[in-house]
């Protein structure tokens, strides 16, 4: 029968749609109402200090938008106006200095794209299958574009002359809000990539995520990427914060723990189908797609499997990886309705093959909490209903 | 510098944030506190959260207890039996609490509350004085529990090549489902979400007591004791605590979806109103008053404080 769709005039057919002005900055359609970050409310005492994700199996591409990407506060979003903005540089260098925001905005800029993973992404699933949804379950990461100063320009600003051997040197960086979340960061890497950045995806940085300007640790786990950054201190050692000693360390079997994991290594996932992405079309051509991503490098392959690990295919990726950023592989295939068990698998550049969760744990245990990068397992149904489960 | 950008920074803006305390003590004030006197301080600013006795209430951080358990499984990590230094403890107070008021605490404070913190983990005796001179005596149980990520050994070496493509296992078999625990929340959308009918409230037009602004603006003050738990006023929202506007003369037990404690579901059932009175006799002492109250603080002593209080919630509506 033929479709009323389009052998009826419908009304955007004929009359009018929205001018240009009905919205000045534009939200999605409502028809799009569900790609929202989501919070697990029983994670956390409260939400201003907690985690929220990203709705990863709903977007594709790599770029995340800054509205729907997944936030983390230690005492909520501030509001810092640019104005009221400062950055102070102090310590082992020549010259203290104050930063306003339209000083930052004079020096030499660069354009990157990173991700940003929250160490905690996947640490709910240490124990076991726990949590019904990529979003859940690997949600704790956003990828943007950004600008901004590298930190080496304003040390060198400040002058590191008469800081002496840079090698052992650190740099301790803290918030301005009142958790302040203070992070030391070793020199090499303070003088290597990480950006003092004031926009991501072209725009200012959302307040939730550090406006007007944040710290950008590309590899590294999110927690560095310190929001509202206020002060950046040259030290001879680390601080040893609450946050790098009480949080963010992995604790081993034998009761010893991890310090200074600072790197997030190689991992993937399949976003689509997934417990919230269902196959809702039956049998035939499927789009299976995921993201898969390193912060030692670039994302090499990505290999998929559709029986719980047993036999892998390579998947296309979207384009080359590009190093501490979010690849988008695909498996085009045909689906003949059997289960299946997803898996996929990343590698990257410097060779390392994301592990199975019993590789993880025979290393680690079971109490590491952070740093969790194991292969996720969705088992798909012949309705085409998938379920975040675990596999021998 | 090569663009000469920025300013000098002063001594004393350098001063007013570089508080960071490293761990062989550099940056540590001066200044000294011992447990009892930290008890009280704890009581007031930081059991809300944490517990009167550090064991954490909730969600909240447990502070103490925990020893020897970091290899058993879920093990309890607190200030004594995962901590390595005790610099960071002071450091995060004094930078970062009590919570919803943060650097508020005068130094001695800081000691007296790191020195309960101590105390509730059998690290010290309550005579035991903490002061810059005194704070390496401490020693921290798990002080050398810390080894430096060691991934290149133990896991690149042998997560690293060409893995294998066919047949790799003989039998796969789930082991384990996420419905089978059904933690994973509601996902209504935005779109979906149902959407509050708004109703024209008829304002009534009953004389309202004048607002002393002076004792409202003490109140506010005050409140900050609070403001870990409850908001008041436009946008407020349910936290640990309920909502708390217009609570003055207002039912017991009367916000929307926050679950009270049993005791307080029962008092409102029996018709408790929150008169100044009420509320004066529940804010000296709650769990006097309130046998039972999830609300784990530990009252407001001075009356100056229970009417500035009362007198600051009452300018948002009664």
């Amino acid at each position: 029968t033929a479709d009323p769709l389009i052998t009826e005039i419908q009304p955007w057919a004929q009359g009018f749609g929205d001018g240009v002005d009905a919205v000045r900055y534009g939200l999605p359609t409502e028809h799009e109402g569900d790609v929202i970050r989501r919070n697990v409310e029983w994670l956390t005492a409260d939400t201003v200090s907690s985690i929220n994700f990203t709705p990863i199996h709903a977007l594709d591409g790599t770029i995340t938008p800054q509205g729907c990407a997944f936030e983390r506060h230690h005492s909520g979003a501030i509001d810092l106006k640019k104005d009221d903005y400062r950055l102070m540089i102090n310590g082992l260098v020549d010259t203290p200095l104050v930063f306003s925001y339209a000083d930052l905005e004079r020096f030499p800029r660069e354009n990157h794209v990173y991700f940003c993973e929250c160490a905690a992404n996947t640490g709910m699933e240490w124990a076991g299958a726990q949590l019904n949804g990529a979003q859940f379950t690997h949600g704790m990461i956003h990828n943007m574009e950004y600008t901004g100063v590298p930190l080496r320009t304003l040390l060198e600003e400040a002058g590191l002359d008469t800081t002496g051997d840079l090698s052992g040197k650190w740099v301790f960086v803290e918030g301005a809000d009142a958790s302040s979340n203070g992070r030391s960061i070793p020199m090499e890497k303070a003088l290597d990539d990480v950006l003092v950045a004031f926009k991501a995806n072209g725009e200012a940085l959302r307040k939730e995520h550090g406006y007007p300007v944040r710290l950008v640790v590309p590899g590294w786990e999110g927690n560095m990427w310190v929001k509202w950054i206020r002060r950046i201190e040259v030290m001879d050692g680390p601080v040893e914060s609450r946050e790098e000693t009480s949080k963010y360390t992995d604790t081993l079997e034998d009761g010893t723990s991890r310090k200074w994991t600072w790197e997030m290594d190689a991992k993937s996932v399949v976003t689509s189908p997934s417990p919230q992405a269902p196959i809702k079309h039956g049998t035939g051509p499927l789009v299976i797609t995921g993201l898969a991503w390193s912060g030692r490098g670039a994302i090499t392959r990505v290999d998929v499997s559709k029986d719980g690990g047993k036999n892998w295919e390579t998947a296309r990726l979207a384009k080359p990886g590009e190093k501490m950023a979010l690849t988008r592989f695909y498996l085009d295939t045909d689906w003949d309705g059997s289960e299946m068990m997803l898996q996929s698998r990343a590698m990257d550049d410097t060779g390392y093959v994301q592990p199975t969760k019993t590789q993880l744990r025979e290393v680690r245990g079971l109490n590491s909490i952070y740093h969790n990068n194991c292969i996720q397992t969705w088992l798909v149904r012949s309705n085409g209903e998938a379920e975040n489960v675990e596999v021998s | 510098g090569k663009f000469g950008l920025g300013r000098t920074a002063l001594p004393e803006e350098i001063a007013a944030w570089d508080g960071d305390i490293s761990p062989n003590g550099t940056g540590l004030p001066v200044g000294s506190g011992d447990a009892l006197v930290g008890e009280e301080i704890f009581a007031d600013k930081c059991a809300s959260c944490h517990g009167d006795f550090a064991e954490g209430i909730g969600n909240w951080p447990k502070l103490a207890g925990g020893a020897d358990t970091l290899n058993h499984d879920d093990p309890l990590k607190t200030v004594g039996s995962y901590w390595p230094y005790l610099t960071t403890t002071f450091d995060y107070i004094k930078r970062s609490m009590p919570y919803g008021d943060a650097g508020s605490l005068p130094d001695d404070e800081v000691y007296a509350i790191v020195a309960y913190i101590l105390y509730s983990n059998d690290l010290i005796e309550d005579d035991f004085v903490l002061s810059n001179e005194t704070f390496f005596d401490v020693e921290m149980p798990n002080a050398n529990g810390f080894i430096v990520d060691n991934r290149a050994e133990t896991e690149y070496v042998q997560w690293t090549g060409e893995p294998c493509m066919q047949d790799c296992k003989d039998v796969v078999e789930v082991t384990m489902r996420a419905l089978v625990l059904d933690v994973t929340p509601d996902q209504a959308g935005a779109a979906e979400e149902e959407v509050a009918e708004t109703t024209e409230v008829e304002v009534d037009e009953v004389a309202i007591d004048a607002i002393d602004a002076e004792l409202a603006a003490a109140g506010a003050k005050v409140f900050k004791k609070c403001k870990a738990c409850h908001q008041v006023g436009d946008g407020a929202k349910n936290r640990t605590g309920p909502i708390l506007t217009g609570i003055v003369n207002g039912a017991a037990g009367a916000v929307d979806g926050f679950r009270y404690s049993k005791p307080l579901t029962k008092a409102a059932e029996g018709g408790l109103i929150w008169t100044e009175a009420e509320l004066a006799a529940f804010l000296a002492k709650p769990k006097a008053y309130l046998k039972g109250t999830k609300m784990s603080f530990s009252g407001l002593k001075k009356e100056t404080d229970q009417a500035a209080i009362i007198e600051y919630l009452r300018s948002f509506g009664s």
